[in-house]
């Protein structure tokens, strides 16, 4: 145990404006010409048990987000605290602590395994590395995590090369629990899958969750899927969060156009219902020139001058009884009423 | 009489393990001015089906089974090689979900789309811009002028995809082939695609076939879907049969397996499964491919069961569908 026992409401991670800036080099001599904010001032709260699905198209920063979160890269500046530890200062002695507790799951089960090893070696693996158990004590917990997620035990001595891509990702979700974590951040983990695979996965962590108590950050591009098994949304563009509060809201009631706008973009797998509206046009500024002001307000119908002179704060929409759903837009209340209309 | 018309296409490729019979049987036919959508997982054939019309299929490794591909009547399979590029491009267009595989790197767009215009219509270069420049801002790309002197690796994905599509109507083919050509792409920029294609199609009144792994995609822009299994046409039919009366179990379970709102099923609900992986093409197992995974052989007695294990379902008609199960969902039996 780690001495304090956190009290049940406690959020087991809090993030508060977290930057990544990445420096941007060019000419001859490499020099430092500027940089890009692949995430700018992001903050959320995830409570224990709790799912926090991360939204957004490519480059708005979600996975570098992750990866921040994870000290697989350095932030630039903002304070992350897990269970009242600060992470974002943690030494390489405290950081190799915390990794019991923090694991990742990545997209691409084909290239997140190593080949030379055994599922059962590449699951076994965290446990020699904080040298966790005798040999027996570790062969047993192997055994286990591979009944855990549906494997069987005699698939241990098999290399990764023999699986197919949805029992890879079985893999790489066993060598996330090994150590017994109690958070998971999770990055497109479906999202190289075929349908039919990727409902084995999503029911997977969802028992898992369930039975383990672990809490997810989970990140995609694809709505259905966070719609599926998150409880709180936070939508991101351009390096910053536009939208966040509890699921049902945010699909429900978005507020910020470009959540509406991603809304209105997925194709529903009925015939009956197709979209006649036109699209949301343009596509994601450079992160390297994004526009002044809200960086959605380049490709956004409720964008006036105002939009363009700041960058909007991340404010509780409304009168402010639900704290939870917050949205970075100075329209607001006309975009709220916009989308009751259009759904009416 | 259809457009275009694959009967029994078998296209396999040689393997260090041997033959694997990637396609293995095909039928389909699409009408003028219909959209076609063929739908299944990786490995099913369909992409291989999509190249074979185009006569794609790098050979070797790939080599021609049997079958037939007729368009407006002509055998496609029995065209020499001289007769292709009449074909390719002029009458038939493709689009890929990589627009690199199109599109060359080392020269700008208006070389490329000119080279077009001018092979085929025999326009002059000041003529075949004046072209370009209003094709590209058909499919919506903004500073249409400027954008002719770039290189392909100085456009966003959106945009190579849409030179592409520009690329596929310059010659106003009669058939548009689109493999996965949103796949790659954000969802936004998705969904400016295909309304893209949809309104280009409404005024051309091309035919297209449209491959994809994406339910909701073969909801939005087809009239009629073909799923595909394991190599062969498991179920095909007008696009609201196949969604709200689907015949072949696994249709309805990939159907079921996608996360979606509004059916009735709760947050972080348990989703329908198929259990476990599709069958090696390799040594295709005897009867239904399908049978190992299908929920609805599961309910069935001994006798029936052997009937699944032992005997080929073939591809039959059923109302305006067809179906390849010989207990389709809807309680008969064939």
């Amino acid at each position: 145990m780690n001495g304090v026992v956190p009290d049940a409401d406690a959020p087991l991670l809090v993030v508060e404006d977290l930057t990544k800036h990445y420096p941007v080099r060019g000419g001859v001599w490499g020099r430092t010409l500027g940089s890009v904010q692949a995430v700018a001032g992001v903050s959320f709260t995830v409570h224990k048990g709790q799912t926090l699905g991360l939204v957004g198209e490519s480059g708005c920063g979600k996975s570098t987000l992750g990866r921040t979160l994870m000290r697989l890269e350095e932030p630039t500046s903002g304070r992350v605290s897990f269970e009242g530890r600060d992470l974002a200062h943690a030494s390489p002695a405290e950081l190799f602590g915390l990794r019991r507790d923090l694991q990742m799951v990545f997209q691409d089960p084909y290239s997140s395994l190593n080949p030379r090893l055994t599922a059962g070696e590449i699951v076994r693996e965290p446990l020699l590395v904080h040298g966790m158990g005798s040999k027996a004590e570790q062969n047993e917990r192997v055994r286990g995590l591979f009944e855990t997620v549906g494997l069987s035990a005699e698939m241990m001595a098999r290399y990764p090369g023999e699986f197919s891509g949805g029992q890879r990702q079985r893999i790489g979700v066993a060598r996330a629990l090994a150590l017994g974590p109690k958070l998971v951040i999770a990055d497109e983990p479906v999202s190289a899958l075929d349908v039919s695979v990727q409902s084995q996965v999503l029911n997977l962590m969802v028992r898992l969750q369930r039975e383990l108590g672990l809490t997810y950050i989970f990140i995609s591009h694809d709505l259905s899927v966070v719609e599926h098994v998150s409880d709180s949304v936070a939508i991101m563009y351009l390096g910053r969060i536009v939208e966040q509060g509890p699921v049902r809201t945010i699909f429900d009631q978005p507020v910020h156009p470009y959540t509406q706008a991603l809304i209105r973009a997925i194709p529903l797998p009925d015939p009956r219902r197709r979209r006649q509206a036109v699209p949301l046009q343009g596509e994601t500024p450079s992160p390297m020139a994004p526009p002044p002001g809200c960086p959605f307000s380049s490709r956004c119908a409720f964008a006036i001058d105002a939009c363009r002179q700041a960058v909007p704060p991340l404010l509780p929409v409304g009168d402010g009884t639900q704290a939870s759903h917050r949205v970075a837009c100075i329209r607001a209340e006309t975009t709220a009423a916009a989308w009751a209309a259009d759904t009416a | 009489m259809a457009l275009l018309d694959v009967d029994n296409l078998q296209v396999g490729f040689n393997t260090e393990a041997g033959l694997v019979r990637a396609v293995d049987g095909v039928s389909f036919g699409i009408e003028p001015g219909q959209t076609l959508g063929v739908v299944g997982e990786s490995g099913c054939g369909k992409s291989v089906t999509a190249s074979s019309i185009l006569r794609l299929v790098p050979s070797p490794p790939g080599v021609f089974l049997g079958g037939q591909i007729r368009f407006d009547g002509r055998d496609i399979l029995a065209l020499s090689r001289d007769e292709l590029p009449s074909l390719r491009g002029r009458e038939i267009a493709m689009v890929f979900q990589d627009p690199m595989t199109s599109l060359n790197p080392v020269f700008t767009i208006e070389r490329q789309m000119g080279e077009v215009l001018e092979l085929r219509f025999g326009l002059d270069r000041a003529a075949a811009r004046e072209r370009s420049v209003q094709m590209l801002k058909t499919v919506g790309i903004a500073d249409a002028d400027a954008r002719l002197n770039a290189y392909p690796h100085e456009l966003s994905g959106g945009m190579k995809q849409r030179v592409m599509i520009a690329m596929a109507l310059l010659c106003e083919p009669r058939l548009l082939i689109a493999d996965e050509p949103t796949t790659a792409l954000d969802v936004t920029v998705q969904a400016q695609i295909l309304h893209l294609m949809r309104e280009l199609q409404k005024r051309t009144g091309a035919a297209v076939l449209f491959i994809t792994h994406d339910m909701g995609v073969i909801a939005e822009m087809c009239d009629a879907v073909v799923v595909m299994y394991a190599g062969r046409v498991v179920e095909r039919g007008p696009v609201l049969a196949i969604f709200e009366h689907s015949l072949h179990p696994y249709t309805r379970g990939l159907l079921d397996s996608i996360p979606r709102r509004g059916i009735g099923r709760g947050h972080k609900a348990e989703l329908p499964t198929i259990e476990g992986v599709v069958p090696s093409l390799l040594n295709p197992p005897q009867g239904c491919r399908f049978a190992d995974r299908c929920f609805q052989h599961q309910r069935l007695d001994a006798t029936c069961k052997r009937r699944c294990r032992e005997v080929d379902p073939a591809l039959l008609a059923h109302g305006a569908s067809a179906v390849a199960c010989h207990f389709p969902l809807d309680g008969s039996t064939q």
